[in-house]
């Protein structure tokens, strides 16, 4: 039973505060992602994990002990690192025994334990060979073969794909998922790739400036974006965001207060009380929940088409809207013959309001 | 031919020319080094031996005074700073390069500039009282420890860029495997340094194995004396040298830095700059 449990966990770096106040708690079993741009404290949050950083405040609990103080050999955690760690002067067979032989335990007992899982992670081949002389699709096996040797608490991962190519990096998403389901252990993993973090994780928690933006399924996540930050940071393109003001009494809403305003009674319904009049919102609603028109209608958004892109299964098409560039996705293959001037209609059941802050109103 | 051609032809001939003159003054002593030994009547001249003979590295052997200075007394000395340099260079460079310490870069340049000072001529008198006062004059332990307190400066700064080439993750995948802090220092860190530890290592040894200074003043008896020293004993009283028996010494002298050399050059290859060759 390995939960990971951070409470109002505070890490600062100079004047610079990497991890602001974090709480969360990572279930048993479970595969969580820490998503983020560079510099969101996503990395810190897992070195905080692993006992190479220490907190300035709060704690942190790893199957109910408190190692918020414990150096990483006291924590019982496992790590994969991005540029994976092996080292040069050993075999890969010696790369993977060492958190064995570190342990005591004897060379016997530790070759075969490194040859079943070689085996397991189809490098039993490589045993011999020095990391330089093994591919980086192999190298990164043989780290994670590291990882999984002793039987640690939990598994925590720094962008252990960023330095694949394309092709492997998807082989080896699939590995990583299937490995973590058949192990099942407690998993943390650091990516900046939304769509990486959408295909593995259990849950996702995305950071912005050390602060926990949301928290959730990936397709929670994906479907209701608490903030415009996790709005325009998952999906690929992002969640079209448009602000405007509303008219309250009359159901409309005015983008940059133009003429005439789009129809959105039955958003403001929803949002009953939640509204002011004449507030300024910004209305987030992803590429696929927006119907191109030829014809004007009252909840019809003005457009004007900028690009079409056929995508293979899906059409792209890039419109401009009171200036500003929006996508939208039609999950069909022939591109539609649209003509410069178009309406788009939103899905008001799975549009979204954002106050002036950027959190969703609800 | 026209001017410009004229004129290259012309730049290349001073420049070969010039090539020479730098070249001779650096070969010649080399080549004293390696005919006059041979020659039974050796002068400053650079002379291809007539007749060869061992004649002189027969003499030089039966100088006990000078063969001692050489195989037993240079030995101790050179390998002891060689061994207590490398060794202190490589655990300082890595505190230093791995702990923060507030004015860091400021100290190892202070240091480095203060080490050229403190085994110099400058300090000789000071050098003197102390290692007087800690009752080390005459004592191998003496010039040692002197020795290695002028080098380290230097090998500590030559073996904190090989520490800063090994990235931190290396030894942060050792933490995490469950490693102690010296472990992670032997398993992992000396390893990846070893070609450093072996270049800082050798520097040493040579300075030592040159010495002179600093041994001439701290060492009082004859039989603890090194090779520098003991060379004067192919001086006459009046002073002049014996070049026949002095260039077989020289000879004799030179040859275990080179063989070292040679060997390390093998095994490791010598370079001096870091750099993690995976």
């Amino acid at each position: 039973m390995t939960q990971i449990i951070f409470e109002h966990v505070v890490k600062r770096f100079g004047s610079v505060t990497a991890v602001n106040d974090v709480t969360l708690t990572v279930g048993d079993g479970e595969f969580v992602a820490l998503l983020g741009p560079s510099g969101c404290g996503k990395t810190t949050t897992l070195r905080l994990i692993a006992g190479l950083e220490f907190a300035d405040e709060g704690r942190i609990l790893i199957g109910e002990r408190d190692v918020t103080r414990l150096p990483p050999r006291a924590r019982d955690v496992a790590m994969v690192f991005q540029d994976y760690a092996l080292y040069p002067h050993m075999t890969i067979l010696e790369n993977i025994g060492y958190p064995l032989k570190v342990r005591g335990v004897g060379k016997q007992e530790r070759t075969e334990r490194v040859a079943e899982v070689a085996q397991q992670l189809q490098i039993g081949d490589l045993l011999d060979r020095r990391p330089g002389q093994i591919s980086g699709g192999q190298q990164q096996r043989a780290s994670v073969a590291r990882a999984v040797v002793h039987q640690a608490l939990c598994f925590l991962f720094d962008e252990p794909l960023s330095n694949l190519d394309a092709q492997l990096r998807l082989e080896a998403r699939a590995f990583l998922k299937h490995l973590q389901h058949e192990l099942g252990v407690t998993t943390v993993y650091v990516t900046h790739d939304q769509a990486e973090a959408m295909a593995l994780a259990d849950r996702i928690v995305i950071m912005n400036y050390g602060r926990v933006m949301q928290i959730g399924a990936p397709l929670e996540v994906y479907r209701r974006p608490a903030n415009t930050f996790v709005a325009s940071f998952i999906g690929s393109p992002p969640m079209n965001l448009l602000a405007g003001t509303i008219d309250l009494a009359r159901g409309l809403f005015r983008l940059n207060g133009q003429e005439p305003g789009i129809d959105l009674s039955a958003l403001f319904g929803r949002l009953n009380g939640k509204l002011t009049d004449g507030q300024t919102i910004t209305l987030g609603v992803r590429p696929e929940h927006l119907t191109p028109q030829v014809e004007p209608s009252p909840g019809a958004i003005p457009a004007q088409v900028y690009a079409v892109q056929p995508m293979g299964g899906e059409v792209l098409i890039v419109v401009r809207v009171a200036g500003k560039l929006v996508s939208v996705r039609l999950f069909r293959d022939e591109p539609p013959d649209l003509p410069h001037e178009i309406w788009l209609v939103p899905d008001l059941n799975v549009s979204y309001a954002y106050d002036a802050d950027g959190n969703l109103l609800q | 031919m026209n001017s410009f051609v004229i004129r290259s032809w012309l730049a290349r001939g001073l420049l070969f020319a010039f090539s020479v003159v730098i070249a001779a003054s650096f070969v010649t002593p080399l080549l004293w080094l390696i005919t006059a030994p041979f020659n039974t009547q050796a002068n400053l001249a650079v002379t291809i031996p007539t007749n060869p003979s061992l004649a002189n590295f027969e003499a030089v052997y039966h100088n006990k005074f000078a063969m001692r200075a050489l195989f037993q007394n240079n030995l101790i000395i050179g390998g002891g700073v060689m061994v207590l340099v490398a060794g202190v260079a490589t655990m300082a460079s890595y505190g230093l390069s791995r702990t923060h310490v507030p004015g860091r870069d400021v100290l190892v340049y202070v240091l480095i500039l203060f080490s050229s000072v403190v085994s110099g001529t400058a300090a000789m008198v000071p050098i003197f009282l102390l290692v007087f006062r800690l009752g080390l004059i005459d004592t191998y332990a003496g010039v040692i420890l002197v020795m290695t307190g002028g080098l380290l400066p230097s090998a500590i700064f030559i073996m904190r860029d090989f520490i800063d080439s090994i990235p931190r993750s290396y030894e942060e995948a050792a933490l995490v495997c469950g490693a102690s802090s010296l472990r992670v220092f032997r398993d992992v860190a000396l390893p990846m340094v070893r070609p450093g530890v072996v270049v800082v290592a050798i520097w040493a040894f040579v300075n030592a194995w040159g010495a002179f200074l600093i041994p001439s003043v701290l060492l009082r008896s004859p039989d603890r004396m090194p090779a520098s020293i003991a060379s004067y004993s192919f001086y006459t009283e009046a002073g002049t040298p014996n070049l026949t028996l002095l260039s077989a010494y020289a000879f004799l002298y030179t040859i275990p830095v080179l063989v070292l050399y040679l060997i390390v050059n093998w095994r490791f290859g010598f370079r001096f700059f870091g750099g993690i060759k995976s």
